[in-house]
């Protein structure tokens, strides 16, 4: 069998955009039921802009160390 | 929506056998949501992944070993600094800065940053020429197979101990902050590390160590950045130190209040931290514990071996952010729940008085966590921790397993096999040392006590062998005779200070230099002198023998090497630019907290 060789950033993209994607979307529930978690300054909404600060540089990991972009 | 409460549905007459695995009966600090849950369990599948992924590509030894030695400089070098940024570092220095203020930073900078740039720019090449696959193999080419095989030995026994104890401190603290039972986390993480580096070699560890690199900085970030938010920024955070703790101005400076044993909460003096900790020690770690070193030997060229140590060092600089800032955070922003200032507490205190709902100086970095993130974030928070615990096990045991295999069994027991042979061993190895570290871990559940000994029985043996490795690389009179009693001279004499205070605490004073010294300014002071005495026996017993011709010295020692010739690369790309730059950060940080 042919190993594909497979770059760690591209490992770290793929759960970036994992724990990205869940954390703003946990993020965008609590912004719309208003169900904020029992933080300090949970009024800042971490999870949406962290979360999504994740999502989108993950996804920049997958795009630009894909397999298939070589 | 991510609540437990869609568990209800399962009979809890099968649910309630299987929390009883998982939960200590302890009340946790911390309640994971199961959004939190996901995120450990998406964690621990991806390592899994990557070693399965990885075993294709670890059939031969240098492969399984060395990683084929073609990684690159940014992941040699930030799994060189993820080795060693274990949870216990984490928790533990943010504790320390709780406890002791901002003098803890010292382990950071002073206390790592001149010696990996001294790895990197003095002791590399001869690493890299050599071609070793160890740091007892360095011994072996230099100083022969005695001062070796006592190095190999020592460095096996003592690697898997620590990793025994760092798991039994790391499963503790899981119970005091989740609430997990020992037992649970020691197999189910200590199991997860035994797949991936026993599948994939150091390659998957070297991999593993970069993600989980990542996901600490990820997970950790958050605390620091909410907590300068919360107080107003970095002054108004010195302000509200210097009103509400006693002695507060000794928190926040790293120099000026090291003039007398006295004047600061460690009981260190300046040259205890200078000569102790930053040539001593932590050249003695830095340079020669083959566990860091290791990853920087993996790096595809001398270049990038030397650009790994120099991107570590930047990463080693910026890590108190995460660590040491939280620990000044929680000294005026933690509240107990009725709104007063809550006092973290010695974990013995904590021990002695179970129902007072105290809190350890450990516990100062989770409770940060409590207090900012929300869910999901909170997992991440508790992945980082599990991360960091990961990468310090992970590196443990596959430097075990190269050690045993390349300079105990291959030279001892099996000179002659072949190289699947080799690394069907290590692998072998690799499982049996998780094996040994979790026997270890149980060893010290039953008595405590032990894990004192355990962590000064490591540092016995890391200065001396620096000592020795460095005359060695300098002085091409060295002989065989001098490396192997310099070593065992130097490390009689940190075992022999230790018994010494041991027995007689009042020796603290001639041991450390002051009556008014502390057990932390004892460990750098036994440091020092054990370094001194072991290139003092090197030096005198080899003036008594023959040295080796200079022709055999290629690759081994200063004045006797061709240093190769590398390639011209653009300046923004030379790695000695870098070191300069790294140089200057590490003068302003040490002036501007002076």
């Amino acid at each position: 069998m042919r190993f594909i060789e497979i770059s760690i950033w591209f490992f770290i993209g793929v759960i970036l955009s994992i724990y990205g994607l869940l954390i703003f979307s946990y993020g965008i529930f609590e912004l719309i039921t208003g169900q904020s978690a029992h933080v300090m300054l949970a009024n800042l909404h971490a999870s949406i802009w962290w979360g999504g600060l994740m999502l989108l540089l993950g996804l920049f990991y997958v795009l630009r160390f894909h397999p298939r972009a070589k | 929506m991510f609540g437990l409460t869609s568990m209800s549905t399962i009979s809890a007459g099968k649910l309630l056998p299987a929390l009883a695995l998982f939960q200590s009966g302890v009340k946790p600090l911390v309640h994971l949501d199961s959004l939190d849950i996901a995120v450990i369990a998406i964690y621990f599948a991806m390592v899994l992944l990557i070693g399965f992924y990885l075993k294709q590509k670890s059939n031969t030894s240098e492969d399984f070993f060395m990683a084929g030695r073609e990684m690159t400089a940014w992941i040699a070098g930030l799994s060189f600094i993820s080795a060693n940024l274990g949870a216990l570092e984490l928790m533990g220095w943010a504790g320390a800065t709780y406890e002791y203020g901002i003098l803890a930073a010292h382990w950071y900078w002073i206390g790592a940053i001149p010696a990996i740039l001294f790895l990197g720019m003095v002791m590399m090449p001869f690493y890299i020429i050599s071609k070793i696959h160890s740091v007892p193999e360095y011994l072996n080419l230099r100083f022969g197979r005695g001062a070796s095989v006592v190095a190999a030995v020592s460095f096996a026994f003592m690697t898997v101990l620590m990793s025994g104890v760092n798991m039994f401190a790391m499963a503790l603290v899981m119970k005091v902050v989740l609430g997990w039972s020992m037992t649970f986390s020691i197999v189910v993480s200590s199991l997860a590390v035994a797949t991936y580096v026993t599948l994939g070699g150091l390659r998957s560890a070297i991999f593993n160590e970069v993600l989980q690199f990542m996901l600490i900085w990820i997970g950790a970030l958050l605390v620091p950045i909410f907590g300068l938010i919360e107080v107003g920024g970095w002054d108004a955070l010195k302000i509200r130190i210097v009103h509400n703790i006693v002695n507060g101005p000794s928190y926040l400076h790293m120099w000026s209040t090291t003039g007398h044993f006295a004047d600061n909460p460690m009981g260190i003096q300046w040259t205890g931290i200078v000569f102790g900790l930053g040539f001593a020690v932590s050249c003695g770690y830095w340079c020669t514990d083959f566990l860091v070193v290791q990853r920087v030997l993996s790096a595809n060229s001398l270049r990038s071996a030397r650009m790994a140590t120099v991107i570590g060092s930047f990463f080693k600089m910026a890590v108190p952010f995460i660590v040491i800032l939280p620990g000044l955070l929680g000294l005026v922003v933690l509240q107990n729940p009725n709104g007063s200032m809550m006092h973290l507490v010695d974990q013995a205190i904590v021990s002695a008085h179970p129902a007072a709902g105290l809190h350890s100086y450990n516990e100062v970095l989770p409770l940060m966590m409590v207090r900012y993130l929300s869910p999901g974030l909170l997992g991440l928070g508790i992945t980082a921790l599990i991360a960091g615990f990961m990468s310090g096990m992970a590196g443990n045991v596959s430097a075990f397993s190269a050690v045993w295999t390349y300079d105990i069994y291959q030279p001892l027991l099996n000179k002659h096999a072949s190289d699947s042979h080799y690394v069907l061993v290590g692998r072998w190895v690799t499982f049996l040392g998780v094996i040994i570290s979790i026997g270890a871990a149980y060893m010290v559940m039953q008595a405590t006590g032990i894990m004192d000994y355990v962590q000064a029985l490591f540092s016995f043996f890391i200065a001396p062998l620096f000592g020795v490795v460095l005359v060695g690389m300098f002085w091409k009179g060295a002989t065989k005779a001098g490396g192997f009693w310099g070593l065992l001279v130097g490390t009689l004499t940190s075992v022999g200070m230790w018994a010494w205070v041991r027995i007689d605490p009042s020796a603290i004073s001639i041991v450390a230099l002051s009556p008014n010294a502390k057990a932390m300014a004892a460990d750098m002071y036994r440091g020092l002198w054990s370094v001194m005495v072991a290139m003092i026996v090197t030096f005198v017993i080899s003036l008594f023998g023959k040295p080796r011709p200079v022709e055999e010295l290629n690759g081994l020692v200063y004045g006797a090497t061709t240093m190769p010739k590398e390639e011209p690369v653009p300046f923004y790309k030379n790695e000695w630019l870098w070191t300069g730059v790294a140089i200057v950060c590490f003068v302003f940080l040490n002036v501007y907290f002076w």
